[in-house]
């Protein structure tokens, strides 16, 4: 497969918005001379200096509130943290202070911080290394949640969540990062607080996003050969998330089965299928589906095929629907 | 075995009696600390936090942290300041906004409920008061980073170089934040000064339970140097402040000064100390008072500053009760930066009940 990967098109985006504005700046724990465990800031530093790419000491909470003072001085911070398990000793910073500094302050001080984290199973990881934590993010109201699934979106909206002023939580999903696509860096973005309809269809509506969002197409394809006309929607951004997109799409298919890797319970399905029926109750012809991790830990690896929303437990909820 | 057993007095150059020692070691010149005006100022900070009380106790605030005890220590880091220096408080650093030019009647907003802020954090260099323990001894790293970054640091410049003063209490140095702020300061030698006030009590948790040694020896551990002053003593705390922050302009890294002080009110006015404190222990801090001791040094007496302290006394109470209540779509506003579609529904919605509220 020809094409850019996200990894290298998140590399991409980085370096172009280092390049456009030397405000901007990056840290987080070998981001520097290594370029990341993933190598998404890889020869970043080399090419930048070390006082724009800062390899951070160990401490996730040292990291984001670094990010917050640098931001209060002027500067526009992009923080990788490691890993998604990792995020949690940095949400203190995240939600009693990035969060809420603009409203605290009457809109006088803006936090345009980035903070970019790999997030999601399916890579045979060990614990702490396969965490779906966005419906957190998502519930932390000044926070803006983004999640790519396409080497044009990773580059797209990583520069816009960089030019943005609100903090913005970036999630890479990892298992996606070497998974190529067509990119082009001169197209004029769509805007980043917009779902995107990836597949046209009318007889069912499928959400999803990072990545499940390839492996709902896959659905969608062998749906069809089953005469089913599925629609895809890939949301990009979960937090403000773009219902509207999704209930217009309902209201033409009258079916929409949402698919997420994070637990069910309080997860963004559950959100997304209460504004729907508000919005479409009568545009349904079933009940809203939903195929999510479940309300366990994360497993371990060698369980992790079959508790994660695969391809298989799509086409179940899809025939859930069509069964109404 | 106790890491130690007789920890040294912290320094003090105006005794118990308002001698002034210790003359060689005082900053001089423009940086020299003006007595009078220190003066002025403890006293006036003294009666806003006097005055806040009494307003909280006639049901006008819902809250107020008192600083009673710890004026020296304010006054004396924050007259160290430069104007281009930036102050990173807590919650209870009254008199250091006092001396930064922050108006006292906006100190009142955040324990009044009008307002979570209540200042241009940039106006005055002072950043707005922190609740979480901790959380912003990063936010100052941060700033001093930024400020590295825009080379306002070590030009020789008085006028650009530039530092950050962090105001911590005892309490704070328990919280991983600020053992990460600590290395963070210390592997990057940033321009930044964490002025402990040691104040003895966090809430009910006596200084003991937090650490086996000195606050001011916490320091050595990361790699920058420690000191331990009198908080009571406004010419130490000064001296202190200002070689700090002297050092730290001039690119020569991160201080920790320790300001052992006492905190002779309750943590706030819903706390009750006496179920935790003897009222000894209180006496005996009193009899330590830092503003009789500069006092008792300058020979002026307590009425030479009586007309202007009823003055701000009126002031705070009017100003209070004046405080702006905030339109009711103004935590919409300013959420984001720009108004999310889900976000205009609800405000939409708040605004038809508020208003239906009204009719």
């Amino acid at each position: 497969m020809t094409g850019t990967a996200i990894a290298h098109a998140l590399n991409r985006g980085l370096r172009d918005a280092l390049a456009a504005d030397n405000k901007v700046l990056l840290l987080g724990e070998d981001i520097g001379r290594l370029g990341g465990v993933f190598r998404v800031t890889a020869e970043l530093q080399k090419d930048f200096g070390e006082s724009r790419v800062v390899d951070a000491p160990l401490g996730e909470a040292g990291i984001v509130g670094s990010a917050i003072g640098l931001a209060m001085a002027g500067y526009r911070p992009v923080c990788e943290i490691q890993f998604d398990g990792f995020t949690f000793p940095a949400m203190n910073q995240i939600v009693t202070q990035l969060a809420k500094y603009r409203h605290r302050s009457g809109g006088l001080v803006s936090l345009p911080v980035v903070i970019r984290i790999p997030v999601g199973g399916g890579i045979g990881a060990i614990e702490h290394h396969g965490e779906s934590p966005e419906a957190y993010f998502a519930h932390t109201a000044g926070l803006r949640v983004l999640s790519p699934s396409t080497a044009q979106d990773a580059y797209d909206l990583i520069g816009q969540a960089v030019r943005c002023d609100d903090p913005v939580v970036f999630l890479e999903p990892k298992r996606s990062y070497w998974r190529k696509g067509e990119l082009d860096t001169a197209t004029q973005p769509s805007a980043m607080d917009s779902a995107r309809v990836v597949r046209r269809g009318g007889d069912l509506t499928l959400v999803a996003y990072g990545a499940l969002v390839p492996i709902a197409l896959e659905a969608a394809e062998a749906l069809a050969e089953e005469g089913r006309d599925v629609e895809v929607v890939d949301l990009r951004s979960l937090s403000p998330v773009d219902d509207e997109t999704v209930v217009e799409s309902v209201r033409r298919t009258g079916r929409l089965v949402i698919a997420h890797e994070a637990s069910r319970t309080a997860g963004l399905g559950g959100e997304l299928a209460a504004r729907v029926q508000a919005a479409a109750f009568y545009s349904l012809e079933a009940p809203i589906v939903r195929v999510t991790g479940h309300d366990t830990p994360y497993p371990a690896a060698r369980l992790e095929a079959d508790w994660l929303p695969n391809l298989d437990r799509i086409l179940e909820g899809c025939d859930e629907s069509y069964a109404h | 075995m106790d890491p130690s057993p007789s920890p040294p007095e912290p320094w003090s150059a105006l005794d118990a009696e308002g001698r002034l020692t210790a003359h060689e070691l005082l900053p001089s010149g423009d940086d020299a600390l003006d007595l009078h005006r220190a003066h002025r100022d403890m006293v006036l900070a003294r009666r806003l936090d006097t005055e806040a009380i009494a307003l909280q106790r006639q049901g006008e605030l819902g809250l107020w942290p008192s600083l009673l005890g710890q004026e020296a220590a304010q006054v004396g880091a924050a007259s160290a300041l430069h104007e281009r220096d930036v102050v990173f408080p807590t919650y209870r650093e009254h008199a250091a906004a006092w001396c930064r030019g922050v108006d006292p009647v906006d100190l009142l907003g955040l324990f009044r409920g009008t307002t979570l802020g209540g200042w241009d954090p940039h106006e005055r260099g002072f950043n707005l008061y922190t609740l979480v323990i901790g959380a912003h001894t990063l936010h100052g790293v941060g700033y001093a980073m930024g400020i590295v970054r825009d080379g306002d640091v070590g030009t020789g410049d008085p006028g650009r170089d530039r530092a950050v003063l962090v105001f911590l209490g005892d309490g704070a140095l328990s919280e991983g934040e600020t053992n990460e702020a600590f290395v963070w300061a210390a592997a990057q030698n940033l321009p930044v000064v964490f002025f402990c006030q040691n104040n003895q009590w966090a809430i009910s948790a006596p200084y003991s339970v937090q650490s086996r040694v000195p606050a001011a020896q916490r320091s050595q551990g990361f790699g920058f140097p420690g000191v331990r002053v009198d908080g009571n003593d406004v010419v130490a705390c000064h001296a202190a402040a200002h070689e700090a922050l002297s050092t730290a302009r001039r690119g020569g890294g991160p201080t920790l000064i320790e300001a052992v002080t006492y905190r002779r009110n309750p943590h706030t006015t819903s706390d009750d100390d006496s179920r935790y404190r003897a009222a000894a222990e209180n006496d005996d801090w009193a009899q330590r008072d830092p503003i009789e001791r500069l006092r008792s040094h300058l020979g002026e007496s307590s009425e030479s500053l009586r007309a202007e302290e009823d003055r701000l006394a009126d002031r705070l109470r009017r100003g209070c009760r004046e405080l702006p209540v905030p339109a009711p779509d103004s935590p919409f506003r300013h959420t984001f930066a720009e108004l999310p579609r889900e976000l205009a529904k609800q405000l939409e919605e708040h605004l038809a009940f508020v208003q239906g509220q009204q009719a």
